[in-house]
């Protein structure tokens, strides 16, 4: 596609959810096969030759992967060269079934078989369902299903990307597309933790072709198809040598002018803290997720076991702010124990669990303040889903009845926005979680692939409610961060800041471009993206983010 | 009929790296080999599917089957071994 009138027609536009460029060939993720109705499937191969291409396809991978990642594909390889299923499905093809409802029914009996076993057997389940899919796909030759590993760099384009498949995303893919999923959904986050272009909630992002040269915008939102070999090596030799510029970013988070503002990183355990991420100018930690040590179990983390993994993370680093357990009807914990909910994201979450289950904050609180105690250290330790001022005013008193000497909570309630300067009175500092504060703001789920707009963070509904913190933060002298998805975005960075919020915390990929973005703003030009920011205007460009075609040229 | 019964060693049980290691043994040596929990369904060892449908964990006994003979006992005494052993621990 060379000529000009064709350009109008090669572009596409979607929501950037995690900024950079890149460009190169198209791979599709395919979708799992349908089966035809019994009888009419046409075959390409044998139930076999179907299993055996799925099984040297994993082979494959398994040797390029290494390591544990391997580990599992060569056990995935297994299960498909498995000899019980193949003579279970080629004993229904001598009764006269289809090579693929063959296949379809031999895994299923299998499957039953796994899920009988039960607990983690059962999770095999879906390992299961993959092989099918693979395999039925293999003999009616259909493209293979699930998250393709070509051998060579490409853009991978989706419908939308489980956590399934993230976890099994190769090293090649220098670029995410999607037809669906929002700027909190797994794709988002995924390629926000990597540092990958991504661009989400692109309409006609399955309709690129395989193979199609594309340049991908993760910050705009744009995708341009039908780029010359040359304009690929001109965008991929960009986007190295910015990465080389942000590589060679250091020091603290300050504005044109020298007004700071703290950058701080988001981690799940010590193993997070890499000596290299606190040198490179990252300031402390600002959010320590503590549900790490909880996943998986089936009775809580004793007191010990909680002070050593603390303390870990405490003489890594001096300055953190740890985030009590944030679990709940929406992310269960077995021990737990909690009643389903209907509405589990309305529900028991966050510190509400302390509602039915006092002992397991009474526990973190106490081996958190014995871990500060033994590293000699301060750290901040936060609640999270805090509705009330009164909330507040009780989980501060436990915490500095156990031994805490720096209290906050998190912000992520539109309530408790609204009364930031009341909860300010009972505790010492603010952290704005923009993920959540923007589902609860515009009613809408955090996962929902349709509703991507409304939960972009510049929306100005969300910006007045950080903006109500930032103030009562200033009126108080008490720091308000945000450590939601919208910290480490390079473009809202200046507008955070400008608003008046004191720190920003995010993965550590996400720093370098943050704080050149903040660093190319003065505070008076911060202020002034603010204020239009919050006044819609700027937003404007969100009223067409359901995508269409976009402006041609890379 | 041969047989040995082992107290499974790995923490995981027969359930992914210990799986993997015990199918593939089984695999190599080339004699039918059969696995059971106590009483219940024999299925091949060489089986990945099918060991992985014992659900075994750790300290669950499982008993080995194959044919008499030099061939088959040696073939047991290895897969009995292995099974007794924490796999989850070798060389990580």
């Amino acid at each position: 596609m060379t000529d000009v009138a064709g350009a109008v027609d090669r572009g596409l536009r979607g929501l950037g959810v995690s900024p950079g460029r890149a460009a190169g060939p198209v791979v599709r993720m395919a979708a799992p096969p349908v089966l035809p109705p019994p009888g009419t499937a046409h075959s390409e191969r044998t139930v076999g030759e179907g299993l055996a291409a799925v099984a040297d396809e994993l082979e494959a991978r398994a040797a390029r992967a290494g390591g544990a990642a391997g580990e599992i594909l060569e056990a995935q390889a297994m299960m498909a060269a498995d000899p019980m299923l193949r003579e279970a499905a080629e004993d229904l093809v001598k009764e006269g079934l289809d090579p693929a409802h063959a296949l379809d029914a031999a895994f299923a009996t299998h499957r039953e078989a796994l899920v009988a076993a039960g607990g983690y057997f059962a999770e095999r389940a879906a390992d299961l369902d993959d092989l099918r899919n693979r395999a039925v796909a293999a003999v009616l030759g259909l493209p293979m299903p699930g998250v393709p590993d070509p051998g060579h760099p490409f853009v991978l384009v989706a419908e939308d990307l489980s956590p399934a498949d993230t976890a099994g995303l190769s090293g090649d893919v220098l670029a995410l597309v999607t037809e669906k999923g929002g700027p909190t959904s797994h794709t988002a986050i995924l390629a926000r933790g990597r540092g990958l272009p991504a661009v989400v909630a692109c309409e006609g992002a399955l309709g690129l072709a395989e193979g199609a040269l594309v340049a991908v915008d993760g910050g705009s939102g744009e995708v341009v198809a039908g780029l010359e070999p040359g304009e690929v090596a001109r965008i991929q030799a960009e986007a190295a040598a910015e990465r080389t510029r942000l590589s060679g970013s250091r020091g603290p988070g300050r504005t044109a002018d020298g007004h700071p503002v703290k950058l701080l990183l988001n981690i799940g355990s010590a193993a997070d803290l890499e000596v290299e991420d606190l040198g490179a100018g990252a300031e402390g930690v600002g959010l320590f997720r503590t549900e790490l040590l909880y996943l998986g179990r089936r009775s809580t983390p004793g007191f010990d076991e909680q002070v050593a993994a603390y303390a870990a993370v405490f003489r890594a680093c001096p300055d953190v702010v740890v985030r009590t357990l944030d679990a709940g009807t929406d992310k269960p914990l077995p021990f737990l124990d909690l009643p389903d909910e209907p509405n589990p994201a309305l529900g028991i979450r966050g510190l509400r669990v302390d509602r039915l289950r006092p002992e397991v904050l009474d526990t973190q609180l106490a081996a958190l303040a014995e871990a500060a105690r033994a590293t000699g250290t301060e750290p901040s330790v936060m609640a999270p889903m805090v509705a009330t001022a009164a909330e507040a005013a009780a989980f501060a008193e436990r915490a500095r009845a156990a031994g805490i000497a720096r209290v906050g909570v998190m912000i992520e309630v539109p309530a408790a926005a609204l009364l930031a300067a009341e909860i300010l009175a009972e505790v010492d500092f603010l952290s704005i979680g923009t993920n959540d504060l923007g589902q609860y703001t515009f009613a809408a789920d955090r996962q929902h692939p349709g509703l991507a707009d409304l939960l972009d963070p510049a929306q100005p509904a969300l910006l007045r409610l950080v903006e109500l913190c930032a103030s009562a933060g200033r009126t108080a002298g008490k720091p308000v961060g945000v450590c939601g998805e919208a910290a480490g975005d390079p473009r809202l960075a200046p507008i955070l800041a400008g608003l008046g919020v004191t720190s920003l915390s995010m993965s550590a990929v996400a720093l370098p471009a943050v704080r050149e973005a903040l660093a190319g703003h003065t505070l008076e030009a911060c202020q002034e993206l603010a204020r239009e920011a919050l006044s819609g205007r700027r937003y404007q460009r969100s009223a067409v983010v359901t995508c269409g075609p976009g402006r041609g040229g890379p | 009929m041969a047989e040995r019964t082992v107290a499974v060693g790995s923490r995981s049980g027969l359930h992914a790296r210990p799986a993997k290691l015990f199918v593939q043994e089984a695999q190599r040596l080339g004699v039918a080999v059969k696995i059971s929990v106590g009483a219940g369904k024999q299925v091949p060892a060489a089986s990945m599917l099918g060991v992985l449908s014992l659900g075994a964990r750790q300290g669950t006994e499982v008993t080995l089957w194959a044919a008499d003979g030099p061939e088959g006992e040696a073939a047991l005494d290895a897969l009995a071994a292995l099974l007794g052993r924490d796999l989850d621990a070798s060389d990580d």
